[in-house]
């Protein structure tokens, strides 16, 4: 067993380490599910555009139908998602990712 | 001055100062890093610009204009796909990219596997898709310039795409990764420029109100409200439910197809580190999103003020649709010299819209040409990184003739299904052999190749036998019918058909790199080890 230890190379042994293993899971847990959301946001949206037509053409406020709101709300979505992944990733990924990249650099130079 | 001579004279500017930018380039490229990614030097708000540049293509800016100008609501559901498909590339793929590649998207692919099947896979799919995508833009070119110049005729489209094709190869071979991302910074800042001008004319036209400019639009299109309603131009009731599948297989595509596009996982690279590969996702992201908002209103704009006959008189498909309104705002606001001087700033900016994308491709493929098929599959890595020079730039010569040639060949036929094409090929091949390689563990080297031609395969495959190969006037052969695939974009199935090659490629080979996984993980999540920029 110690054999196999001494054999690993520095980015097993960082792969192995809780911190890196928090990190990962922060990045996983966060991009996943959102990745997920936002394809099948956007699925919905093609989707009712080919199937449910009526509901669509429905007029809400002058010549602006429930598909041009369907339509712009994908770009808020795209640039809020965009914003609160930026936000997540500088507060929680970066710090423990320039903490891992030091442990892996210091120890390979 | 008359608008084409003006034109000329805008375009020839571009020209000189693209030129002139190729040439500090030139100074300026002295190792492979610098020519493949342009030394990794370009800050993140230069790459997000140059990711808008590169990605804003000819059939973005004039193609979704004109579908919404013709078909109305149905162009900017088109253009939707594309944006969002940004949030894949960047939650997923830009700083991992970043962290573990190095020069093109086989690094990341070929990391852990046995390097020359996977190379080879990546540089065929890479080459493939880039030459589908050029092909488009080449074609384009020629019919457009000629209906911009007001020049007729087989001779003068054969010309115009000589001399795109000359001008992106001069970029490419002299200039490399940092010519080329200099010459789509230039166009991308005109870009939003023209069309934003464009846009505000038109909106101030209308009052900023928004519903006003759709009232008009809708009732000039003669289509009253199914103009701003889903289904004159996608799925249409007459198509039914294969119309409808073929929409849903088209927003897949879409939405997959960007994060594995090579000539834009390129693009990656060409910043310091993940941040800031982060943060030119964000500024591409805010730039595209606000061009697609552009569009809409271009769109509804020419319908509205230059009404669908006068469109379809100069061009069956609107491309002309956004040159035209710009002459017909210039007119109504600033008069017959106005209108005469936008059109000629709006042709110009197409033809280096043009120019910029062109270029992007051809660098995307010579390099993989150069780094993946010549240096790691011919000569199994035994190269200095002069020779890969000095292949990548004779690889972009001769990819650039060839386009020649075939953009000139290909002038009669209907090539517009290529762009789609390049998207079903990205999504279906390159991305699940990506996030594979980034994310599973297992994922080997059978699973990689089988993923990449699974995907790409199944996806021409079905577009060779689907209606737009053949059996309808506007197919390829318009002549023969041997279609038997009822979709004309093929990503519905070749998609989850890519996904399951990998699949089952991997776990039916016993092949796997432990701890080469380690590696791959740690860094493209840590950076750890990442390439780093070079200053000169």
């Amino acid at each position: 067993m110690t054999t196999r230890h001494q054999e690993r190379t520095i980015y097993e042994q960082v792969q192995a380490s809780p911190r890196f293993q928090e990190l990962r899971k922060k990045f996983r847990s966060w991009t996943f599910p959102m990745t997920i959301a936002f394809l099948a946001w956007y699925l919905l949206y093609v989707l009712l555009s080919g199937f449910a037509r009526d509901f669509m053409a429905a007029k809400v406020l002058g010549n602006i139908n429930v598909a041009m709101i369907f339509g712009l709300l994908q770009f808020v979505s795209t640039f809020l998602i965009a914003w609160a992944y930026s936000r997540h990733a500088a507060a929680k990924l970066d710090p423990l990712a320039e903490e891992l990249r030091n442990e892996v650099e210091g120890k390979n130079s | 001055m008359n608008q084409q001579a003006l034109s000329i004279v805008l375009f020839l500017l571009f020209v000189a100062a693209t030129l002139g930018v190729t040439y500090w380039a030139s100074k300026h490229t002295r190792t492979a890093a610098d020519f493949y990614a342009g030394g990794r030097s370009f800050s993140g708000v230069q790459n997000g610009l140059a990711i808008g540049g590169d990605y804003m293509s000819a059939a973005s800016f004039l193609g979704i204009a004109g579908m919404i100008a013709l078909y109305g609501y149905d162009g900017f559901l088109y253009s939707i796909g594309f944006l969002v498909a940004w949030l894949v590339a960047l939650l997923l793929v830009a700083e991992l990219m970043r962290n573990s590649g190095k020069f093109t998207m086989a690094d990341v692919l070929a990391f852990r596997m046995s390097p020359r099947p996977v190379r080879t896979a990546a540089g065929v799919s890479t080459i493939t898709v880039s030459i589908f995508y050029l092909l488009a833009q080449m074609v384009g070119a020629g019919a457009l310039v000629g209906l911009l110049l007001g020049i007729e005729g087989e001779a003068a489209k054969a010309g115009t795409i000589v001399v795109v094709g000359l001008l992106m190869i001069v970029y490419v071979v002299f200039g490399g990764m940092k010519g080329t991302t200099w010459v789509q910074i230039i166009k991308a800042v005109l870009l939003m420029g023209g069309a934003g001008l464009i846009t505000l004319l038109v909106l101030g036209k209308y009052g900023f109100n928004l519903s006003g400019l759709m009232g008009t639009a809708a009732e000039q299109s003669g289509q009253a409200d199914a103009f701003l309603q889903p289904g004159l131009r996608y799925g249409t009731e007459e198509q039914g439910l294969a119309g409808k599948l073929d929409l849903i297989s088209l927003g897949l595509a879409l939405v997959l197809g960007t994060a594995g596009l090579p000539h834009i996982l390129i693009r990656f690279y060409t910043v310091p580190n993940a941040k800031e590969a982060r943060k030119s996702v964000n500024w591409g992201i805010g730039l595209i999103g606000v061009f697609y908002l552009f569009t809409l209103v271009l769109g509804f704009g020419a319908a509205a003020l230059v009404g669908s006959d006068a469109i379809r008189e100069q061009n069956a498909a609107g491309n002309t649709a956004a040159p035209q309104l710009a002459q017909a705002v210039g007119e109504m606001i600033l008069g017959e010299i106005g209108g005469t001087v936008l059109l000629a700033v709006i042709s110009a900016v197409a033809f280096a819209t043009i120019l910029a994308v062109v270029a992007g491709l051809t660098l995307a493929s010579s390099s993989s040409f150069a780094h993946d098929l010549y240096a790691h599959v011919f000569k199994r890595g035994q190269v200095t990184e002069r020779q890969e020079m000095v292949v990548a730039r004779i690889a972009a010569f001769v990819i650039g003739i060839v386009s020649i040639g075939l953009g000139i060949l290909a002038q009669g036929l209907n090539v517009a299904f290529l762009v789609a094409l390049a998207f079903a090929v990205a999504a279906s091949g390159n991305l699940p052999a990506i996030l594979y390689s980034l994310f599973w563990k297992r994922f080997n080297t059978t699973g990689a190749v089988s993923a990449i031609y699974g995907g790409l395969i199944s996806a021409v495959v079905l577009v060779i036998f689907s209606p737009v190969g053949s059996g309808k006037p506007t197919s390829l052969f318009p002549d023969a019918n041997f279609a038997w695939f009822p979709l004309e974009n093929p990503g519905i199935v070749s998609i989850p058909l890519g996904f399951l090659c990998g699949y089952l490629g991997t776990i039916l080979s016993k092949e796997y790199n432990a701890q080469k996984f380690a590696e791959i993980e740690v860094r493209s999540l840590t950076g750890a080890g990442a390439e780093k920029a070079i200053s000169h």
